[in-house]
């Protein structure tokens, strides 16, 4: 299960695309996982407090939004949403397509922080 | 205050993607091509990996592998009788091979001297494909005993590789082995997969698989 290293991973990213700005607290972390990210979402969320003990980010909530995969088929010229377990093949005509538009995604969208413009720099781990 | 939000909109897997390119800069200015083998545990990467190794010494082509696994030289061991230089990446735990791990043990080998590097990864289906190791190609292996249904299981390695070998195939009729089925698999969630039947054993499908390897090396385009 890798999904503590991808738990980590977060937590290092927000924690570094936060360095220099003032002091604030981490409310929310948002995800975007994809059906095809090989990453399971509970997983994640399961290992997310371990990884973020002792950190900045303790105590905020992680929001995932799970994707599921859409190819494009080339004989409808259009979209398709798999259901999952999918087969890459359209679910209309059956034509097999491996344009993937979405599904592969392992993404932080975004972080919602309360800046503490009232109070003292702190000095977080 | 009322909480704002910030979008970052970045891969979480960032730190890894950039080493990993970085990486595949440093290959491609060297001339080497790279072979990322991914498969669960005892579906054969080792003796392909000893048998591939051999024949390309014979044929004057120059290899490298590094080989990952949990604990144990055992696996460098085996593949360093093969005369190549040969490294184990030890990761003590942890389910997949990280870019960094592959950038520390390269370290003092001059890759302009190779032709392809191989590197086996983790025995592990899930972990191993959300990891980019700056290789030119991953080639993912389902033995004939592991069941057809495989690749439908385990979507997102199958789906990452650039070819499958589908190994062991001197034990598909003991193991009633479905090959209509385990194509069908492969295909559902990669359409137009190149695959490649192997048996490490008994030599069958290796002569197809050590040309595919080739021809990729010197065009890696083809």
């Amino acid at each position: 299960m890798h999904e503590l290293s991808i738990a980590q991973s977060v937590v290092q990213a927000v924690l570094e695309s936060l360095s220099g700005t003032p002091a604030c607290q981490i409310l929310k972390v948002r995800l975007k996982i994809g059906a095809l990210s090989g990453v399971d979402a509970d997983a994640v969320r399961f290992c997310y407090d371990i990884a973020t003990r002792d950190t900045r980010l303790e105590g905020s909530i992680l929001d995932i939004e799970t994707l599921p995969v859409i190819i494009r088929c080339s004989h409808c010229a259009r979209d398709v949403q798999l259901p999952d377990p999918f087969r890459l093949r359209c679910t209309v005509c059956g034509t097999p397509s491996a344009q993937i538009v979405q599904g592969k995604e392992l993404e932080i969208d975004s972080i919602e922080i309360q800046d503490y413009l009232d109070k003292p720099l702190e000095a977080g781990p | 205050m009322t909480p704002r939000i910030v979008e970052l909109r970045q891969g979480i897997l960032k730190k890894n993607d950039q080493l990993a390119a970085g990486l595949r800069g440093r290959f491609r200015a060297a001339g080497v091509y790279v072979v990322n083998l991914v498969s669960s545990p005892g579906s054969g990467k080792t003796l392909l990996l000893e048998k591939t190794l051999a024949a390309l010494k014979d044929a004057g082509i120059r290899t490298a592998a590094l080989v990952g696994d949990l604990e144990t030289e055992n696996d460098a061991q085996r593949l360093a009788r093969s005369g190549v230089p040969v490294r184990q990446i030890q990761t003590h735990g942890i389910c997949h091979l990280e870019a960094d791990m592959v950038e520390r043990h390269l370290k003092g080998w001059d890759l302009s001297h190779l032709d392809i590097l191989f590197i086996e990864n983790i025995g592990n289906l899930v972990c191993t494909s959300s990891y980019d190791l700056g290789e030119s190609c991953r080639v993912a292996l389902l033995s004939v005993t592991e069941g057809e249904d495989k690749p439908r299981k385990y979507p997102s390695l199958y789906h990452s590789a650039d070819v499958a070998l589908i190994t062991k195939i001197d034990l598909a009729e003991v193991c009633e082995f479905d090959r209509e089925a385990a194509h069908a698999s492969l295909l559902d969630v990669r359409p137009g997969l190149r695959l490649i039947e192997t048996s490490a054993k008994t030599g069958q499908g290796m002569e197809e698989w050590l040309g595919f390897i080739t021809r990729k090396a010197v065009e890696p385009e083809l």
